[in-house]
């Protein structure tokens, strides 16, 4: 993974709460083998109307995504993360994420920044009163810079420190192998295995 | 010290404790007991370990099968749409390398995920349960801590049999009183999400206790655990109990004989102790619960079936207001309108949510004798190929196709429309599935959210129904009693 430490670019105000996942990419794109190419899936729904954010010039180029409450909502779909970042997105801002979103947001180096709902209100018309305004995100000092809006924002510690570092979790977690190994001895004989298989 | 039910799963499971205290305290390292995979999630997650030339560390707690993109008619000719197929293909082939057990479409075993681990006796009180899907949280019917995760998450499963996690809070939904007749365990959970929101359980586990769950069966405690993640929720959980282990016993993975009692001695421990305490708790009076359905598009928009579309000036929060507004829009619907003068083109009884024997039996029930409104289309579709076996032991299908309902074969279906099984644009579905969000069941498709017996009686009336909407039949001769 990429380390992350600051990234400027510019802002997309997306007002709206609740944007689950089957919004982010609906589930026709899901049948994909492949782990890249899902610019062209991003918000592919809301991108047929003219009207929509990403169809406007600048925000069509934009980088952060400043969206409402409740982001990635729904399914635990990763392709969620891949289609924000194939697009060209490296930061979420939002008052609240969902869970499995963030947590898959971690995995992929896509920052996903809390920031209060108050300043998201105070970005969004930044935003949308000189579009292209640029957003700088630093994950350094844990601080949003949006014209004259400076505001901090929440991610845990250690999702910071591997995006910080740009470390890969599976070789984290096999460092401790040994450790797997002994509780694996310790597992008890009732619990059940899935082979050999037994049917009904 | 005392513990509640998800954090005595959670400390049964550490691999490895997280260093550090509080809020700056590292992931612990969980053990993961039962890894279900399925076409979608799982490509990319066996590519990588390929990739980084890793072995599959744990194939016998893994187990697949095939359902996302399943067809439900038809599924002895090959898959038609090139993509569904070659994902389904890619998974054959993986689970063929890797060495996992996979049920194949056409096999007696093949279903929806979260159908067939229970099934099977895989899905057992106090283990750990993950999958790549958000409605993982099923299991936790079962006392299991289980959890839908991302496909990286999957291949870090897939390498190291384990996940970093740093521990939830938790929450009781204490649900006091009785259900009455045509009210289920699905209004019940439909109504928690409208009281709490489809945030307010994040970062929580939820523990559903009270008398009213304990008088659950446990395929309604799953429908009740399964949709735990649309309030927030990763996962939800019932301490086990006798109707557990009376559900367990006899499947082809549960344990036997001295295991057997070995296994009933642990699960006695898994309750939450009398003087531990939740983080947060909610209450809901079952005694005066009416059945429940979705208005809007995401599955905290829903009212009782009696009330009427609610007018976005109802809701004090700007937010709130402004994605009231867009739903009313996208679903068509004007506020003030009764709930039950919503006509509906489609019915669509299936989904993890609802698709087991219990609900294809209330269902059944209700239509059984009765005429269904011609302009209506309904598909029932069987969680797994065993419940469709069983439902045809039974006579089910006669029932649902005498009333001229579809019988389909088994798997997600139109409850994400990844087969063929969609809405059409503007068209209007009443769905025992999970998510109403705009284009879930096909693009342009407008759902409601209702129980079993709610997509019953609105397939017998055309409009969204109770039973109790419905004129009485006589038993014998299935003739309306009445106003004839």
């Amino acid at each position: 993974m990429e380390k992350f430490t600051t990234h400027t670019g510019i802002g997309v105000p997306l007002r709206q709460s609740n944007v689950d996942t089957d919004q982010i990419i609906p589930a026709v794109y899901l049948k994909r083998i492949t782990r890249t190419g899902f610019e062209d899936a991003l918000f592919s729904a809301w991108r047929k109307d003219p009207a929509f954010i990403l169809n406007q010039e600048p925000f069509n180029a934009g980088s952060v995504l400043v969206a409402g409450p409740d982001f990635g909502t729904g399914s635990s779909r990763e392709h969620a993360v891949w289609a924000l970042k194939d697009y060209g997105f490296k930061a979420v801002l939002s008052s609240r994420f969902a869970d499995i979103f963030r947590g898959n947001s971690g995995k992929q180096g896509l920052l996903a920044a809390e920031v209060a709902q108050d300043d998201i209100e105070l970005i969004w018309k930044v935003l949308e009163n000189a579009p292209g305004t640029e957003v700088k995100v630093d994950l350094v000092s844990k601080t949003v810079e949006c014209g004259n809006v400076v505001a901090p924002f929440e991610i845990d510690d250690y999702t910071r420190w591997r995006l910080l570092e740009g470390l890969d979790d599976i070789g984290l977690t096999l460092q401790h192998e040994e450790d797997i190994t002994a509780y694996e001895a310790t597992r008890p004989a009732f619990k059940p295995t899935t082979l050999p298989a037994k049917l009904s | 010290m005392a513990k509640t039910l998800a954090e005595k799963v959670w400390d049964a499971h550490v691999v490895r404790k997280g260093d550090g205290e509080g809020a700056n305290a590292q992931p612990d390292l969980l053990f993961i007991d039962l890894h279900l995979v399925h076409e979608v999630t799982s490509p990319q997650a066996f590519e990588g370990l390929r990739l980084a030339g890793r072995q599959l560390r744990r194939p016998d707690l893994t187990i697949a099968t095939e359902d996302h993109n399943t067809p439900t008619l038809a599924i002895d000719k090959p898959i038609a749409d090139p993509t569904s197929r070659t994902q389904i293909e890619t998974l054959r082939n993986n689970c063929k390398e890797f060495g996992v057990r996979l049920h194949s479409l056409g096999d007696a075993e093949q279903g929806i995920v979260h159908v067939v681990g229970p099934q099977l006796g895989l899905t057992q009180p106090g283990m750990t349960v993950v999958c790549g899907d958000s409605h993982t949280s099923t299991h936790g019917a079962f006392g299991a801590l289980a959890m839908g995760i991302g496909t990286s998450e999957v291949e870090h499963v897939m390498a190291t049999q384990t996940l970093s996690l740093k521990p939830f809070k938790t929450m009781a939904i204490n649900v006091e009183g009785t259900l009455r007749p045509g009210v289920s365990a699905k209004d019940i959970i439909l109504a928690v999400i409208a009281k709490i929101g489809t945030g307010g359980g994040q970062g929580y586990v939820l523990e559903y206790r009270g008398s009213a769950i304990r008088a659950l069966s446990m395929e309604a405690r799953m429908t009740i655990c399964n949709m735990s993640i649309e309030a927030g929720a990763r996962a939800g959980m019932v301490a086990p109990d006798q109707t557990t282990y009376d559900y367990m016993q006899g499947r082809p993975h549960a344990p036997q004989g001295a295991d057997w009692d070995a296994a009933v001695e642990y699960w006695n421990t898994l309750r939450t102790d009398d003087d531990a305490t939740f983080d947060a708790e909610v209450n809901l009076d079952a005694d005066t619960l009416e059945p429940f359905v979705t208005w809007g598009t995401n599955p905290g928009q829903g009212v009782s079936l009696s009330e009427n579309v609610p007018s976005p000036a109802d809701f004090g929060d700007e937010n709130a207001k402004a994605a009231a507004e867009r739903a009313l829009q996208y679903m068509g619907l004007e506020a003030g309108t009764p709930m039950k003068d919503i006509r509906v083109d489609t019915v669509f009884l299936g989904s993890c949510t609802n698709s087991r024997m219990e609900d294809l039996r209330a269902a059944a029930d209700v239509i059984r004798g009765r005429t269904k409104d011609p302009a209506i289309r309904m598909l029932v579709v069987p969680g797994s190929a065993r419940v469709r076996l069983e439902a045809e032991a039974e006579g089910l299908d006669k029932v649902f196709t005498d009333f001229g309902a579809e019988w389909r074969f088994a798997g997600c279906s139109m409850c994400l429309g990844m087969n063929p099984d969609q809405l059409e644009v503007g068209e209007r579905c009443a769905s025992t599935s999970n998510r109403n969000f705009e284009g879930r069941q096909g693009k342009g498709g407008r759902t409601h959210l209702v129980s079993p017996v709610v997509a019953a009686a609105t397939a017998v009336r055309g409009t969204l129904s109770s039973p109790s909407d419905l004129e009485p039949v006589t038993e014998a001769a299935g003739q309306h009693v009445g106003a004839a």
